[in-house]
């Protein structure tokens, strides 16, 4: 009985030199990315829409010859919107060998992440791994708590305050303001900054309301609607995202609450269907890095073709950024490893996808880009693109250039020697 | 303020009778069976995705009758061929069934609608301001579904107290083989109650999902705050559960208003508390921001103060 289980053991054992030889050999077809981010629950239809983005930008890049040879591959993950979650799932994905992690919803999330990089990163020479944030813009992540591995593409909200701040304080009218936000890091920052801001660039305009609410587990934002409209604002500052911002305006359609909305995130899933059912023509303002109705012809195109497969709009021309940095600094780098992508991103310039100069600054891996305040409402001649079928289109008010938008950091970059 | 008072309390009782609706199955349902019901909200999710489908075709009325009789029959048909054959097993087998059934129900969901919010539009009958309070507007839509749910909890009420079928029902809810012994098919009463109780959910699905949002984690936010008021108001307790939801409604509704925190309470002693101290962090926290924590904490209190309910007979 003994002989053939020994036999049939040195087999198994023999094939085990081959399998081992053979799954990297595969693995590394293509180069990929995981996409960690909340594909169930409240953050889902937002999740969803990233997972197309940069499938969509990746096949532009492998249509072109992809990156060293290899193609990109976009290998998605839930999780959930939790950060604890995110770390199980950022350790599946380098189990299976991947090196590039992206993510962006939710602050606390990339912080987790952010945090978990520094470590393993320093725990495990030779399988580093980068972090590309696309969304999360909390800006303790590229100050106190920056990361030489984490890079982020989108301006972070103290940015964003600062040039709305600037916009808003050309505008008298603004006398009473309310801030609502969701109740997490990102919420916290976005109102500490303009309360501070705003009370440094117009002292007169008078804070009459400090919400924050717990992140998307509001369905029925009236109560907060009657408590707006009590206060007497005339304009409102939400950073608020995904289905808080929907309901929030849809709650605001239902009371006939007349106020101007100064976002961040009018532009997400949901949010111009909201707007568009609550009539508000030109009354939200959003700050971001690009729109559709930018004139300039290659993201317009972009866009058409982008709407023609996915029949939505491009909510992040950053990941159009990042993804041809990243496949520029592979390129340059001539290797798939970690830390010589990221020496080579450092710094790295690009003509940005809606036109204009943008730099990774080394000092703190943040991006700087031209930034837009664009209103949403009824379209004229020039604005050839609608959002979500409303037939409403973003409309820009002002372009601030990436110098424009520089802000100090507190970052003390520890680089791996 | 008197306009804040007056929306909020309008407010409250629309939210606190939408809770209703879905709260009077659960807690009959709850108490025949002994066990919470975790897929209850699913279908009140169920019938939300139902009432928009089939609106679809055949507009919003007949969907408002469709839906949830369909959601009725198949919650009938859980109840037949599901919950009847794990109740041999006992009460955590049954909460472990109710438990998976409603992971079941949102990955369908998700699969046929996807996980983006659909777009369920209030019918263009009920599209305008049913009247306005100093400047606030009150959509008619809202009216509606105030009146709907008032009717609802009437005709409950009504049939369960006033009828034959309630008296067998609620028979059948307290003393089960008695009834049986009396010739009546006490299995066949589980299941309709099982049906009736899913229905009146999808009602509420029906009517809440173009007011508030039609997407595949609906359940998951409603759920919860079901066991509270059924706890809250006493099993197996229609007008508990009644009374429960418009509390629960009102106080969620007036705590976002509140924007006291315990630092202006210790304030009106005329005592400051220094602002940096760690426990400043936690006395600041207005009312508001625990608004929706405050239906847990009342839970808990009523667990251990009176664990009957408001108007229970029976301990949980």
């Amino acid at each position: 009985m003994r002989y053939p289980n020994a036999l049939l053991i040195s087999c198994l054992c023999s094939l085990v030199p081959i399998v081992l030889v053979q799954t990297p050999a595969f693995a590394q077809d293509t180069v990929r990315i995981a996409y960690i981010d909340p594909l169930s629950g409240g953050g889902a239809s937002i999740g969803e829409v990233g997972v197309k983005t940069f499938q969509f930008i990746a096949d532009e890049i492998n249509a072109k010859g992809g990156v060293l040879g290899k193609k990109l591959e976009i290998v998605p993950y839930d999780n959930k919107l939790n950060p604890q979650e995110s770390l199980v799932q950022v350790q599946k994905a380098i189990d299976a060998g991947i090196r590039i992690v992206t993510q962006g919803n939710g602050s606390s999330v990339a912080a987790a992440i952010s945090d978990f990089a520094a470590k393993f990163n320093e725990r495990n020479p030779g399988k580093e791994f980068l972090f590309l944030n696309y969304a999360a813009v909390d800006p303790v992540l590229t100050n106190d708590k920056c990361n030489y591995w984490h890079f982020r593409w989108d301006a972070n909200s103290d940015i964003k305050m600062e040039a709305l701040t600037n916009y808003m304080k050309t505008w008298p009218s603004i006398k009473k303001l309310y801030l609502i936000n969701q109740d997490y890091s990102f919420g916290q920052a976005v109102r500490a900054a303009a309360k501070t801001m705003l009370s440094a660039k117009r002292p007169d305009i008078q804070i009459v309301g400090d919400e924050m609410h717990p992140l998307l587990k509001i369905t029925d934002f009236a109560p907060y609607v009657a408590k707006i409209k009590a206060s007497g604002a005339d304009s409102v500052v939400t950073g608020n995202w995904g289905q808080d911002f929907a309901l929030l305006l849809k709650a605001a359609a239902d009371a006939g609450l007349q106020v101007d909305w100064y976002t961040y995130y009018a532009g997400g899933t949901g949010g111009p269907t909201a707007i568009k059912q609550s009539g508000v023509n030109h009354r939200v303002f959003e700050i971001s890095e690009g729109h559709a109705n930018i004139p300039h012809r290659a993201s317009q195109d972009f866009e058409g073709v982008f709407r023609a497969k996915y029949e939505i709009g491009l909510i992040y021309p950053r990941v159009v950024n990042q993804m041809r940095m990243l496949a520029a600094a592979i390129d340059e780098a001539k290797s798939l490893e970690a830390p010589k992508i990221a020496a080579k991103l450092e710094g790295m310039k690009i003509d940005v996808f809606d036109g204009g100069d943008g730099f990774m600054r080394k000092d703190d891996h943040q991006f700087f880009q031209p930034m837009y305040i664009a209103s949403f409402g009824e379209r004229s001649d020039k604005e050839p693109f609608d959002e979500e079928k409303t037939g409403w289109g973003w409309r820009i008010i002002t372009r601030l250039d990436a110098a424009n938008t520089m802000l100090p950091t507190s970052c003390k970059m520890d680089r791996p020697s | 303020m008197l306009e804040l008072i007056l929306i909020s309390t309008l407010n409250g009782v629309l939210f606190g009778m939408l809770l209703f609706l879905m709260a009077s199955g659960l807690t009959l349902i709850f108490s025949m069976m002994g066990v919470l019901n975790f897929a209850h909200a699913s279908f009140y999710m169920l019938g939300a995705f139902f009432g928009f489908q089939i609106s679809r075709y055949v507009g919003f009325w007949p969907a408002l009758v469709v839906a949830p009789l369909l959601v009725g029959v198949v919650g009938a048909l859980v109840e037949r061929y599901g919950l009847r054959n794990v109740h041999r097993h006992g009460h955590v087998a049954e909460l472990l069934f109710t438990f998976g059934l409603a992971f079941v129900i949102e990955e369908i969901v998700q699969m046929i609608w996807g996980k983006a919010p659909v777009d369920y539009r209030i019918p263009p009958l009920l599209d305008f301001t049913a009247f306005t309070v100093f400047s606030t507007n009150y959509p008619a839509y809202k009216l509606f579904m105030l009146v709907i749910s008032i009717g609802i909890f009437i005709v409950l009420l009504a049939v369960l107290t006033r009828t034959r079928v309630g008296l067998i029902i609620r028979a059948s809810l307290t003393h089960p083989n008695m009834v049986a012994m009396l010739g009546h098919n006490v299995p066949r009463v589980f299941m309709l109650v099982f049906g009736l109780g899913c229905a009146l959910a999808a009602v509420a699905g029906v009517i809440a999902g173009p007011a508030l949002v039609t997407q595949s984690n609906m359940a998951g936010l409603l759920g919860p705050i079901l066991f509270v008021i059924v706890v809250i108001g006493g099993l197996g307790s229609v007008p508990g559960a009644f009374i429960a939801s418009l509390l629960i409604g009102l106080i969620q509704t007036f705590a976002v208003s509140v924007n006291a925190s315990l630092t202006d309470l210790i304030g009106t002693f005329g005592l400051t508390l220094d602002a940096r101290s760690p426990l400043a962090q936690l006395t600041n926290v207005t009312v508001a921001q625990i608004a929706p924590v405050i239906p847990y904490l009342l839970l808990v209190l009523i667990l251990v103060l009176r664990p009957t309910g408001l108007f229970g007979t029976r301990e949980t």
